[in-house]
């Protein structure tokens, strides 16, 4: 429980305004950063980020204030500005009253948590991060390297003028390494060891992602990777792996099936989407073999949680179900507009931004076939893994993408690296050609911490889970050289 | 605000031992924030909020924390002495930094260009009367933002700004639509109403039937708000003093010699970061004052890198911003005159915005990314019919090398919309690119 959140929202409570609704919520958040870069440590970051967003509702009318001062004074102020932009949306808003989540739950839910932060004091995880580094400086081609472990603790409390009081702390883990190879004007990194796929929880998940045992390996890679062939170029089968799949989910997938996007919010900055209202619960989005699921209950993926920042409580739900499109990813509001059922999926990435439709946890489903059976199936092919570059059109259709690794396939086999590998597609065709679905083995759990949407714009943790997958018939090519 | 910023300052200066110095850097802003959608308020709010960063140094060694500060003096000053507290706790366990780097020349300097906050609800109401029958989408910001630095030497600076910054679209039907902005210090309702017209002209030719092109190279004009997106890209690593000696620069085929000669742009291309722009702060967080401005690019050939005080120390160089992504790039114009582009153009595309670009291989400065928003095709100088999106994969070398035609006489100043975390004071000056061939993929 913290203390001060709690003492905050008794204060707001003396003084609540006369509205027809209001929401409040608290966020206590702390980060730390350790860095070491080649061999030097880094100074040690300490963030602390506190503040409250209240909402408020009058007539057909919203508005909020955003402040970091909890006074009852501070708090009073925030009611007073937030009512006259509620009072002003009455008359010229798109929203009517009853869009407007009302929540009026009490819970409280928290991250599980094995090992915490402060079990390994400061000097064994710099000690740590110093052996990463000797273990990433493999020869005098690794120009660069660092390895780096961060962890974020977040606490929110959300109350309501209908008595709802939902608490909820959250830890998460962000450790990383880098290794940059280089001969004369060229360039390969790989990185690794949780970089992609930071996790809620305590130091536990560092054995999980491989952190710091993955250095050695990805450097060599790297390495490698400067006298790999280029990535051939053709229509090929690919196969990729869990850490590109997350992105492949996350922008043709994720983004165009949220409802905000749908309805048109987005379309001044992040866009709009290719999918429409009419689409879900007869759309053919993907082969029978996709089966996508936001998942709110893997504890240790980056946006589990037990109610979203609107106040509605999470649970898992099948967004496309053997290919076919079922739901979209919308909040009460974005729910409540269209007419739709969505998910609990409205958050704010900052204490002082207000909740959007947000992707959270978005996941492929396993499937039936081992990785080796998968590539024994590709005659001719490649195996991409580790996003690099992403670009995808303002309806999230025609996309390109571009990983750290490629390996050849042929004949059902692994063969050499290839480097620069990119491929290209349309996203309303290209989860059609979706063949095989890796097997429980192959899943695993990771995500995006930097996903940007919104105005004001947000950026915000979500996560993704995939097994390996293999798709038939993607444009495939390599870099420019 | 700069007076609380100080106060403060004071108080935690009075709190340090022996040889300890600190730095002080403070952000804050009070905007607010209207989301429209359908030429309606969909989210409509504002924003308090004041950070202050430390550095705790004693020797080489130091800690640094950022705190959201209350704006009370009590509870501000309770939380920073116990922040002190912690790095001091840190710092003991941390080796010395070899690369830490702070001003220790006494440079003061004030800003103030903040003393009228335009009235949002008042701006609100004209905007959706200009856009009255429009499917008008965006996001207005307004209000005042402060930046200040103060160290335990003495040192202390402030900028503030009132400003506004209006980014709207206006949809013609589904990814048909038009983009505008319009951003400043002083709102004039009939500039706004200004460029609402002519959004509404633009939507007229939008309406024609949709031209889908095949993939192949193109004659092309991109317009300043395209050139924003590919500086945007190269900014990513492009002109930081690290990025150039770790090699991870996309400019590494300008400045290191592999077998053959260098790779240069077009002699027309120079490109500054031009602080002395003045709309982002004269100093940096650690204190230093920033040069009027660093030639990026001279006459196509790679002249200078920014430099950070940590890259200084790393590199042996001199100190020339406060962080190496630039935030005031100045692109030089060139001779083509607005009333002749269409006619340069000829037979081409007319891009007026592109979007979501990214490396398809950053060693050869080779981007991707889509059109978007109103572009136009093009033949013998008339604009015939709007385009549908397309995916372009060129290569920097090209579009402004060898493949680079002309450079527009007029440039636009372009103020950056962003608001991730706070609202950006980063800006570009920049012109029109006419070029010969630009490739497109799906």
């Amino acid at each position: 429980m913290n203390d001060e959140l709690h003492q905050a929202a008794q204060s707001f409570n003396r003084v609540a305004p006369d509205v027809d609704f209001w929401t409040l919520r608290l966020t206590d958040e702390n980060r730390e950063s350790i860095s070491v870069r080649q061999g030097v440590m880094q100074p040690v970051y300490n963030q602390r980020a506190r503040g409250a967003l209240l909402s408020v509702v009058i007539g057909d009318g919203c508005g909020y204030a955003a402040t970091s001062d909890l006074s009852v004074s501070g708090l009073k102020r925030a009611a007073r500005l937030a009512s006259d932009w509620a009072k002003q949306a009455a008359s010229l808003g798109l929203l009517k009253a009853g869009d407007y989540p009302r929540p009026e739950h009490k819970a409280r839910y928290e991250t599980p948590v094995q090992q915490d932060w402060d079990a390994l004091p400061i000097n064994d995880k710099v000690t740590l991060l110093q052996e990463a580094n000797r273990a990433l400086k493999i020869s005098d081609s690794i120009v660069d390297w660092q390895a780096y472990l961060g962890r974020r603790c977040e606490d929110k409390l959300l109350t309501s003028s209908a008595g709802a009081q939902i608490e909820q702390r959250f830890h998460y883990i962000n450790p990383g390494l880098v290794a940059v190879a280089n001969k004369g004007s060229l360039t390969q990194y790989r990185t690794g060891g949780g970089s992609q796929s930071s996790r809620q929880g305590g130091l536990e998940q560092l054995a999980l992602l491989d952190f710091p045992g993955a250095a050695t390996t990805l450097a060599e890679q790297a390495v490698a990777l400067l006298s790999a062939e280029e990535c051939p170029h053709g229509r090929m089968d690919l196969v990729l792996a869990p850490s590109q799949m997350i992105l492949q989910i996350h922008e043709s997938i994720g983004h165009p099936l949220e409802l905000d996007r749908i309805l048109g919010d987005e379309r001044n900055y992040a866009g709009t989407s290719f999918v429409t209202r009419d689409m879900f619960g007869s759309y053919r989005y993907g082969s029978d073999l996709l089966n996508v699921t936001f998942d709110p209950t893997h504890t240790e993926q980056l946006a589990s949680y037990a109610y979203d920042d609107e106040g509605s409580p999470a649970q898992r739900e099948y967004i496309i179900q053997n290919g076919i499109l079922q739901r979209p990813l919308g909040g009460f509001s974005s729910q409540a507009r269209a007419h739709m059922q969505g998910v609990a999926n409205a958050r704010q990435a900052d204490w002082f931004r207000p909740p959007i439709d947000r992707m959270a946890n978005l996941n492929v489903e396993p499937g039936n076939q081992s990785v080796a059976d998968i590539i024994a199936g590709v005659e001719h092919g490649v195996y991409m893994e580790t996003n690099r570059s992403w670009s995808i059109d303002d309806s999230r259709n025609k996309f390109q993408f571009g990983c750290e690794l490629g390996r050849v396939i042929e004949h059902g086999e692994l063969k050499g690296l290839v480097r620069n590998p990119n491929y290209r597609g349309i996203s309303a065709t290209f989860w059609r050609n979706l063949v095989a679905v890796g097997n429980e083995q192959s899943f695993q759990v990771q995500g995006v911490t930097n996903c940007g949407k919104g105005e004001p714009n947000q950026s915000i943790y979500v996560g993704h889970a995939s097994p390996t997958c293999r798709f038939s018939d993607v444009d495939v090519f390599g870099g420019a050289a | 605000m700069q007076d609380y910023f100080y106060q403060l300052s004071d108080t935690l200066f009075k709190q340090l031992r022996g040889e300890e110095q600190l730095l002080l850097s403070f952000e804050g802003e009070d905007s607010d924030f209207v989301r429209l959608n359908s030429n309606r308020i969909r989210q409509a709010g504002c924003v308090s909020q004041r950070s202050l960063c430390l550095d705790l140094i004693e020797g080489k060694r130091h800690a640094e924390a950022c705190v959201e500060l209350s704006g009370d003096m009590a509870q501000d000053r309770k939380q920073l002495t116990d922040i002190l507290e912690k790095l001091r706790e840190q710092r003991a366990f941390l080796a010395e930094d070899p690369y830490l780097s702070f001003a220790t020349e006494i440079n003061n300097t004030e800003y103030h260009h903040d003393t009228e906050v335009i009235d949002s609800h008042a701006a609100i109401e004209q905007i959706l009367q200009a856009g009255s029958g429009l499917d008008l989408v965006g996001l207005f910001a307004n209000g005042s933002q402060y930046v200040g630095f103060a160290n335990s030497m003495g040192q202390r600076n402030w900028h503030s700004s009132a400003n506004f910054n209006f980014d709207w679209s206006c949809y013609l039907a589904k990814d048909k639509a038009v983009k505008s902005n319009y951003a400043g210090f002083d709102w004039q309702q009939d500039k706004l109403a200004a460029k609402i017209d002519a959004c509404k002209q633009q939507l007229a030719v939008l309406a024609k039937p949709a031209k889908t092109i095949e993939p192949g190279s193109y004659r092309a004009y991109l317009a300043p708000s395209a050139v924003e997106e590919i500086m945007g890209m190269l900014s990513w690593g492009g002109f930081g003093l690290k990025s150039h000696r770790t090699k991870t620069t996309p400019l590494i085929q300008m400045i290191e010699q592999d077998g053959n000669q260098v790779r240069n742009l077009a002699s027309t291309i120079s490109l500054r970061e031009h602080h002395a722009r003045g709309l982002a702060p004269a100093f940096t967080g650690t204190g230093f004052i920033k040069p009027q401005q660093v030639q990026l690019i001279e006459n196509g050939r790679y002249k200078d890198c920014l430099v950070s005080p940590r890259s200084a120390m790393e590199y042996h160089s001199e100190i020339n911003a406060g962080s190496e992504y630039p935030n005031a790039l100045d692109l030089a114009a060139g001779n083509l005159v607005e009333e002749n582009i269409l006619s340069e153009l000829g037979t081409g595309l007319y891009i007026n915005n592109l979007w979501y670009l990214n490396f398809s291989d950053r060693n050869a400065c080779q981007l991707t990314g889509m059109t978007r928003f109103a572009c136009f095709w093009v033949e013998n100088g008339e604009i015939q019919a709007p385009l549908n999106v397309m995916r372009f994969d060129d290569s920097v070398y090209d579009l402004f090398g060898s493949n680079l035609l002309a450079l527009t006489a007029e440039r636009d100043l372009i103020l950056d919309s962003s608001t991730y975390g706070q609202r950006s004071n980063s800006s570009m000056q920049l012109p029109g690119a006419l070029v010969e061939e630009m490739c497109f993929t799906l």
